[in-house]
């Protein structure tokens, strides 16, 4: 009213004088009437119980989001809201906190990747992986990326959404029998036209590929091809760092990272890459320098890589990524720490194998791929595994990812069931899925007999 | 600073000097190197790369702006000055001289006819105009 | 301020992990030794306590909207509703599972379908997806259905043109190069208004389409977006819709009768929720009944036994993010328009208008005014007489810092010399306006009579003015040891 009277207008309907009448609203908007907090948080409250959460329901899905542990400070630290309601770091005297925060996010996954240099992050696993693509088409002028099978499948498809708008050819390679890329099929394909080569490990089985081997085969039959890994941040506290293998670019999913699972965001894509591709690296940059009085401060930097500046000559379009994120993954590296970190990791590991060995054991199911594992693995079912999940359902268990609608050419994965099991996993509560599990086959109708099909072959 | 006399221009602020048996070299002008302000990173081709006249061979960065360098003529790059690489700052301090980008071969003379002497340029473009703000 | 790093010390942790429950099996029996790593990563040995002081005085030397006023033109910082943020954290949303069978994510699912239907309401649209994790993620979302749904029609191989006014943000024709568009750039005419003859003549049959913003980004509502929908759709390209600038129309007028096809949202700024230092943010993508075959996989519909995702959609562009986007963010924006309303969102946006025009009025004649029409939600300056006084945008954006306040944004749109944009929000009352006016008042007299001290601003914030000439030159984008640090801790 104030605001009005001191520009000496009767009602604020005079300040959208400018919009022709053709184009005003004549009705109110078709939404429902405004609710008090206490009625928001009634109503928010409601939608909320009506899903099963992982706090309540031992849960084991992975697939690309995972339920590891995230310890109080985190979210403590990410309740400050001079972090949270904050812009982009765009004044860096008034944004030194940020700024401090990402630089030691960057060197933390400069350590875990063993890369020269890492981004402030973009979206998720998989875009990164495809914004990873495409720096390998335009570092190497080649027009065809190959990406192996055993690649998350929700990923393999944002690459290729990426790289078919930008005009560029994807080529998949099949997997071997170990659940690894096959690297036969992998040399066979690689040659002068190859602009890039992209593994996952652990890969979407959760099995290591043998990043050297494919390294070497890259090297040698596609010199000017970018070599990117998709890797697990937790896993490189235990596993050979990318950056001592010969990758070119590594991207990972840091939700891993102290981010809640979310319904699957917001997620934070980790990128690194060598020194060599700096410049063609997409995304935010902070780099360390000093104020004119001689003190240590941070700036977002080489900026002329993005779009505010060069436009439709930028490395990629991304503005807003996901700070915050990264934020949460420095806290949680900083509050787990060297030996921490190495924990978790080695409690993922027992964990997922003892799980495996449970179901090998169990009758009716089996373990298609035999390759080394990190938190996930394949398990062969005598029933189809969404009826296992609802089944589990009913016993407050969230059971593991159907895997046939994404590999219909292997016959081992017609009723295979991708399980992970993180450091939040009891061996009890393993103990009650295999148990459960079992339980469920049995009951079922469609139990097969012994000649009924593949799924048994490798166990009975 | 190096004597600018001998020099011929391009409007989109290249410097070329004819060093004989058809070798050209080629930078920016004070002029370019003023807008842009304190030069960060130079980019440059790598020696046998071949331009047609008007293609981009270099980009010239300051902290907020880019500058795409274009070939004044068609020819093969000869040499780059591998010393912007540790130091893109000559390009500031020296433009005429130290902060050259590259030699190269000059294939049609002809060409150069084209290019505007140092008294056309610098009424096209008075060094002590007002500055843009390079953001 | 010291690093996490400088502050380790060997043998120190900030948590324990539980005993293992299951054998620990000797690890090379399990991982062959090639594939395993010899030393752990260095990463920070702290204490807990050390560790939250360390986030805390960090968090100290950062200014967002709950420390001040922060009026950052395009960004649309406005007060971020706390209660938003209990209700994103309550395990109900904050700990579900993207794979969860959909009979254990009903409520998740069912947000996510009322808050499609709501943002389709409020921008005109047929259908949203929420799956685009920012604004930008959007655009290259509306670019690759644009694409396709040419190419299905027939005549996507010659409309191969993106063209954008010489105003636009930076995304609009970086997002087009990514989509493996050529961009064209049109001229605004003297009034701020796109310049319609040049349009007309940049139109053809190789365009795909036009991308604005509307109010445009010089804060001034586009009055002949009629005939420029009318141009470019008879020229048989579409009209995109940047939503950047979304918080000056709500309830007033939609994008979707403005003529518009393609539309993106950005929760984070319009939305209210909060932009977390820069991320994560949503780009929600609203489209046409023609487009909704292209949306991405996968779409939430309702069936008899509830609702549902469907994965099956053969004209489908694919998929830009693994899962559904940043549903995190999404909670709250939906929070967000069930607390305003219909008409508490059109009251944000008269508000909003009535803000920046009412700052305009106590800034006009103290800096050049580009453009001396009525604003929407925001409104461009210019600096261009003080820089004559040899004193930059970028000082007085410097010296504003000194006030507490967060300065406006600085050299954009870049057809503007010495460009402050400044944009209030309708969240700040008459008193914090006031406050920041008659700063910017002093800062233009100090540009008379003592233009060394904008010079060398800011002057009283944790940090001096830094280097960023030496930033971009000697890049330092790591931590490392340096040898007089050796012996301490990691």
């Amino acid at each position: 009213m104030v605001m009005l009277s001191r520009l000496g207008l009767d009602s604020s309907s005079e300040l959208f004088r400018e919009l022709p009448s053709s184009l005003r609203m004549s009705r109110p908007l078709a939404l429902p009437a405004a609710l008090s907090e206490l009625e928001l948080l009634k109503t928010l409250k409601a939608l909320a119980d009506g899903n099963l959460n992982l706090d309540e329901h031992p849960c084991f899905l992975g697939a690309g989001v995972y339920d590891h542990y995230v310890p109080s400070v985190v979210d403590h630290v990410l309740g400050r809201s001079e972090f949270y309601t904050s812009y982009t770091p765009y004044q860096p005297e008034m944004s030194q906190g940020m700024l401090q925060a990402i630089f030691e996010y960057q060197t933390l996954i400069c350590e875990l990747t063993g890369m020269e240099v890492a981004n402030a992050s973009l979206y998720d696993g998989g875009s990164s992986l495809a914004e990873a693509a495409l720096m390998g088409c335009r570092a190497s002028g080649r027009e065809e990326v190959l990406i192996a099978r055993t690649v998350n499948p929700f990923y393999r498809e944002v690459v290729a959404t990426y790289l078919r708008t930008a005009g560029f050819a994807i080529r998949e390679i099949p997997l071997d029998e170990s659940g690894a890329v096959d690297l036969d099929l992998l040399a066979a394909a690689a040659g002068s036209g190859t602009a890039a080569l992209i593994l996952q490990s652990p890969n979407f089985f959760g099995i290591l590929e043998d990043l050297e081997a494919a390294g070497n085969i890259l090297r040698r039959r596609a010199p000017a091809a970018s070599f990117v890994v998709s890797a697990d941040p937790i896993s490189l506290a235990l596993l050979r760092p990318p950056g001592e293998l010969g990758v070119d670019i590594v991207v990972g999913e840091g939700q891993v990272l102290g981010n809640h699972p979310s319904f699957g965001g917001p997620l934070l894509g980790i990128m690194a890459c060598t020194e060599k591709l700096l410049r063609r690296m997409p995304g935010r940059i902070v780099g360390e320098t000093t104020d004119a009085e001689g003190r240590r401060g941070y700036v977002l930097t080489i900026q002329t890589r993005e779009q505010h500046i060069r436009r439709e000559k930028a490395t990629s379009n991304i503005c807003t990524n996901q700070a915050l994120n990264a934020l949460a993954a420095a806290v949680y590296l900083t509050v787990l720490g060297k030996d921490g970190l190495r924990e978790v990791a080695f409690n993922c590991c027992w964990k997922g194998h003892y799980a495996r060995e449970r179901f090998r054991s169990l009758r009716g199911f089996a373990i298609p791929y035999q390759g080394p594992c990190f938190r996930e693995f394949v398990v062969n079912c005598p029933i189809p595994p969404a009826e296992l999940n609802s089944a589990l359902i009913r016993d407050g268990i969230i059971g593991g990812y159907p895997l046939a609608r994404h590999y219909p050419e292997r016959e081992e994965l017609r009723s295979a069931w991708l399980l992970c099991v993180t450091e939040r996993r009891t061996r009890a509560e393993i103990d009650r899925l295999a148990e459960a599990a079992a339980a469920a086959a049995a009951l079922s109708p469609v139990f097969p007999s012994p000649e009924g099909g593949t799924v048994l072959e490798n166990d009975l | 600073m190096t004597e600018t006399g001998t020099l011929r221009f391009s409007k989109e602020h290249e410097w070329i000097r004819v060093e004989g048996e058809g070798r050209a070299v080629i930078g920016i002008t004070d002029y370019a190197q003023k807008e842009l302000g304190d030069i960060v990173f130079v980019e440059l081709p790598s020696p046998g790369d071949s331009f047609e006249k008007g293609d981009g061979m270099a980009v010239v960065e300051s902290v907020k702006a880019v500058s795409d360098v274009y070939a004044p003529f068609s020819g093969r790059v000869l040499e780059v000055n591998a010393a912007l690489e540790d130091s893109p700052e000559l390009v500031n301090r020296d433009p005429y001289g130290e902060g050259w980008l590259v030699v190269m071969e000059l294939g049609e003379p002809g060409e150069l006819e084209n290019l505007l002497t140092g008294e056309e340029y610098a009424r096209l473009y008075p060094t002590d105009a007002g500055r843009k703000s390079d953001g | 301020m010291k690093t996490i790093f400088e502050r380790s010390r060997s043998g120190r942790r900030g948590l324990l992990i539980p005993p293992c429950d299951v054998p620990e099996v000797e690890l090379d029996s399990l991982i062959p030794r090639r594939f395993q790593r010899g030393a752990p990563p260095a990463l920070p040995e702290v204490d807990q306590l050390t560790a939250v002081r360390h986030y805390t005085a960090l968090s100290r030397r950062n200014h967002g909207v709950d420390s001040g006023f922060y009026p950052l033109g395009s960004c649309t910082m406005k007060y971020n509703p706390k209660v938003a943020e209990d209700i994103a954290r309550l395990a109900g949303f904050a700990r579900l599972h993207p794979l969860q069978p959909a009979e254990t994510c009903q409520g998740a699912l069912a947000l996510m379908h009322d808050l499609e239907r709501y943002l389709a309401e409020i921008a005109g649209m047929a259908r949203v997806t929420l799956q685009p994790a920012a604004g930008s993620h959007g655009e290259l979302l509306g670019l690759m259905i644009i694409k396709a749904f040419m190419a299905r029609r027939g005549d996507g191989e010659r409309r191969r043109v993106i063209l954008v006014p010489d105003t636009s943000h930076g995304t609009n024709p970086a997002s087009a190069a990514l989509a493996g568009y050529r961009v064209v750039q049109v001229r605004s005419g003297p009034d701020g208004d796109v310049d319609i003859e040049d349009l007309a003549a940049r139109l053809g049959e190789d365009t795909a389409a036009l991308m604005l913003t509307n109010p445009s980004t010089l804060g001034l509502f586009e009055r002949r977006i009629e005939a420029i929908s009318g141009l470019v759709h008879r020229a048989g390209g579409l009209l995109y819709y940047d939503g950047a600038n979304m918080n000056a129309i709500m309830g007033i007028s939609r994008p979707g009768d403005m003529g518009f096809d393609i539309v993106h949202f950005n929760l984070h700024k319009t939305f209210a929720t909060p932009h977390g230092g820069g991320g994560p943010g949503s780009g929600p993508v609203g489209v046409v009944r023609e487009l909704v075959p292209f949306l991405p996989v996968p779409v939430i519909e309702k069936g008899p036994g509830g609702y549902y995702l469907d994965h099956d959609r053969p004209l489908s562009v694919g998929k830009l993010h693994a899962f559904y986007g940043n549903f995190g963010v999404t909670v709250k924006a939906y929070a967000y328009i069930r607390s305003m309303g219909p008409d508490g969102l059109r009251q944000v946006s008269e508000d909003a208008v009535l803000s920046a025009n009412y700052l305009l009025s106590l800034l006009r004649g103290h800096y050049d005014l580009p453009f001396d029409r009525p604003c929407m939600h925001e409104f461009v300056l210019s600096a261009r007489k003080h820089k004559e006084l040899g004193v930059a945008a970028r000082d007085i954006a410097k010296r504003i810092l000194d006030y507490g306040f967060h300065p406006p944004t600085t050299y954009f749109p870049l057809t503007i010399a010495e460009a402050l944009m400044v944009e209030p929000t309708e969240s700040e009352s008459v008193e914090t306006l006031d406050a920041f006016a008659e700063a910017m008042v002093q800062i233009a007299r100090d540009a008379v009579t003592n233009p060394e001290m904008l010079r060398t601003a800011p002057h009283t914030t944790a940090v001096r003015r830094l280097d960023e000439v030496a930033a971009a030159r000697n890049p330092v984008l790591r931590w490392k040891r340096r040898d007089s640090e050796k012996g301490e801790g990691a």
